[in-house]
């Protein structure tokens, strides 16, 4: 286990931040903290960081009980969304700044910044200054930064929060090939579910200063151990006390047994997908997706006629957030209980 | 719409000459006028003023003054600036109010505060006469005073500016190792520099202007207590014009001079912080 979180609570004021938090992380993995803005995801990652003091509860980083050292002790490497790059420092000064700190040999720093701007695909551009670079080429500096003193552990906040979209979304893929490479244990906290699902090895989900859930974000997709884990992670839709994944929806043009008549709302393309909203006859709305083909096959149009069957329900017992999936294969009308 | 737009130019034209005016017949023409005066009677008579060991003990108190006041509002104020912009406690908007105080305040009454405090039956009088340290009427008690005016202009520069800068930079330089110490001078005294730069020159222009709160403390003691600005007053008290006006308009040299280095030092620090 590189870093343990035992019964962790933050206030700040009346606002519980954590509440009696619990979390082993193991070692050389990529675990994401998942949760809407506010649950307290980002206070978890400061607070194993030493930026923020718990009101109870211990921090362990390598069986180190970590709770009374400050951030200059804890071998961790922080980059915020941000980038907090130093502005009036060039590249390699910024990337050397640990280095200077532990006053290592000058060849040794110059040896090593080098390896790290060549490490995340900086090389030529160590003279610049933050404000000559991308956002993206920032946080990769920033990254080569936390990673100069060698970090035990590296703790990411929203990263990649301010970039748009596509560079977002090239980031994640090169840090999960970087992270494959380098092995340090590392933890990301980010509200996207699906830059969660990209990169994680194991998602811990938070809402409201608690963990939901914590497992592969497989399972997390799968196997929601609560109403809300179900419904932030992927998308979903609800009719009447029964959760719906939409890939889960059977559109079909002729009755079917079990079937509900609905009229269909909207047809959208995205691409390989299409997603289909649907007014069910006896009230309700629900959320399908379907190949190309499939709706091609279809011929789906906006104010059709259409029979839907959902091929498997997720219902959570009120209060308990015990859950049971309802099963239905092609064809066959039995359920089988999870 | 196009009368609309002619008469929104108009008085825009117009309020621009009420301005120019202004600045005119305010400011430039007075200026020009100390510098006909204490130029018309020639550069001997500048030399022979400058050679009075009044004006030199002037101008070197005003020196002294402002220096002390510009090191000490410069490291006091960066202080109150970090509080205040750093620091959740109970009280922090009475504080940040209290910080505005001495500019609301007229000087005459923190020099009358002074008294109060260090005068003859003052409340701290005692101890330091029993240490044999003159406060009032001397020194000490002027760069109090000009310091407790001045402070203010470096923490209004600098406490918004390390509120808009955030922690994240200081942060990150923790958890690379830096001690908080290594953390100020190297992160973030290079990022206020400008901001803090434009604060002590405001403070500093301060320092050399006044004249309410110096007055009281000094006791107008000629030739040992008299600051530049003092020593004007009184030159025209006594009909020394001519000597006033030279004195004044070195003032005002040194008073534009700095105001160029305010103008650099904010464009600067705005240019930093964006």
């Amino acid at each position: 286990m590189a870093i343990g979180v035992l019964q962790v609570t933050k206030r700040f004021g009346d606002f519980v931040a954590l509440d009696d938090v619990s979390l082993a992380i193991p070692s050389g993995s990529l675990t994401v903290l998942l949760g809407p803005s506010g649950s307290g995801k980002s206070t978890l990652l400061r607070v194993i960081a030493g930026l923020e003091m718990p009101d109870a509860g211990e921090v362990t980083i390598f069986d180190t009980d970590a709770t009374p050292l400050p951030p200059q002790k804890r071998g961790v490497g922080f980059v915020f969304q941000h980038y907090a790059a130093f502005k009036r420092m060039s590249v390699r000064e910024n990337v050397a700044f640990g280095l200077k700190i532990r006053k290592r040999p000058k060849a040794e720093i110059r040896a090593r910044v080098d390896e790290l701007l060549e490490l995340v695909q900086l090389q030529g551009l160590a003279e610049r200054y933050p404000s000559q670079l991308s956002g993206g080429q920032r946080q990769r500096m920033a990254l080569a930064r936390a990673l100069a003193v060698e970090p035990q552990v590296l703790l990411l906040d929203e990263p990649f929060g301010a970039l748009d979209a596509r560079v977002r979304k090239e980031l994640r893929a090169w840090l999960r090939r970087l992270h494959d490479e380098v092995h340090v244990t590392t933890v990301l906290v980010t509200h996207d579910q699906e830059e969660a699902m990209e990169v994680a090895d194991r998602v811990a989900v938070i809402n409201t200063g608690r963990i939901e859930q914590y497992g592969k974000p497989r399972d997390l997709y799968e196997h929601p151990a609560s109403e809300f884990v179900m419904t932030f992670v992927g998308p979903v839709t609800r009719l009447r006390n029964a959760y719906i994944r939409p890939h889960d929806v059977d559109v079909q043009l002729a009755a079917n047994g079990k079937s509900e008549e609905a009229t269909v709302e909207r047809v959208v393309h995205l691409g390989f997908e299409v997603r289909v909203e649907v007014e069910l006859a006896e009230g309700g709305h629900l959320l399908a997706q379907m190949t190309r083909e499939e709706a091609e096959r279809l011929e789906l149009l906006e104010g059709q006629k259409v029979f839907v069957r959902p091929r498997r329900t997720t219902t959570f017992e009120a209060g308990t957030d015990e859950s049971a999936e309802n099963v239905s294969p092609h064809g066959a009308s039995g359920a089988s209980s999870h | 719409m196009s009368s609309q737009a002619h008469t929104g130019r108009g008085v825009r034209a117009l309020l621009l000459g009420l301005a120019l005016t202004y600045v005119v017949v305010l400011l430039i023409a007075p200026l020009a006028g100390i510098a006909y005066y204490a130029l018309k009677p020639g550069f001997g008579s500048i030399v022979d003023t400058l050679q009075l060991r009044d004006v030199q003990h002037a101008f070197y108190l005003t020196a002294v003054i402002m220096f002390v006041a510009v090191v000490v509002t410069g490291v006091l104020g960066i202080v109150v600036a970090l509080v205040l912009a750093r620091d959740r406690f109970a009280g922090k908007a009475v504080v940040s109010a209290l910080v505005n105080l001495p500019l609301a305040v007229s000087p005459v009454i923190v020099g009358l505060m002074a008294v109060l405090l260090f005068g003859t039956a003052g409340w701290f009088e005692p101890f330091f006469a029993a240490q044999g340290i003159q406060i009032m009427f001397a020194l000490p008690a002027m760069i109090l005073v000009t310091i407790f005016i001045s402070i203010p202009f470096v923490i209004r520069e600098v406490a918004p500016l390390l509120e808009e800068l955030g922690m994240d930079e200081e942060q990150t330089a923790w958890t690379l190792g830096a001690s908080r110490l290594q953390t100020f001078f190297r992160i973030t005294l290079p990022n206020i520099r400008w901001g803090l730069l434009y604060g002590t020159a405001l403070s500093a222009a301060r320092a050399i202007g006044e004249v309410g709160a110096v007055l009281i403390v000094s006791g107008l003691l000629q030739g040992r207590t008299e600051t530049a600005t003092l020593y004007v007053l009184r030159a025209f008290d006594q009909y020394q014009e001519e000597q006033g006006y030279i004195v004044a308009l070195m003032l005002a040299g040194f008073s534009i001079l700095l105001l160029i280095g305010i103008e650099t030092f904010k464009r600067r620090s705005a240019r930093a912080v964006s």
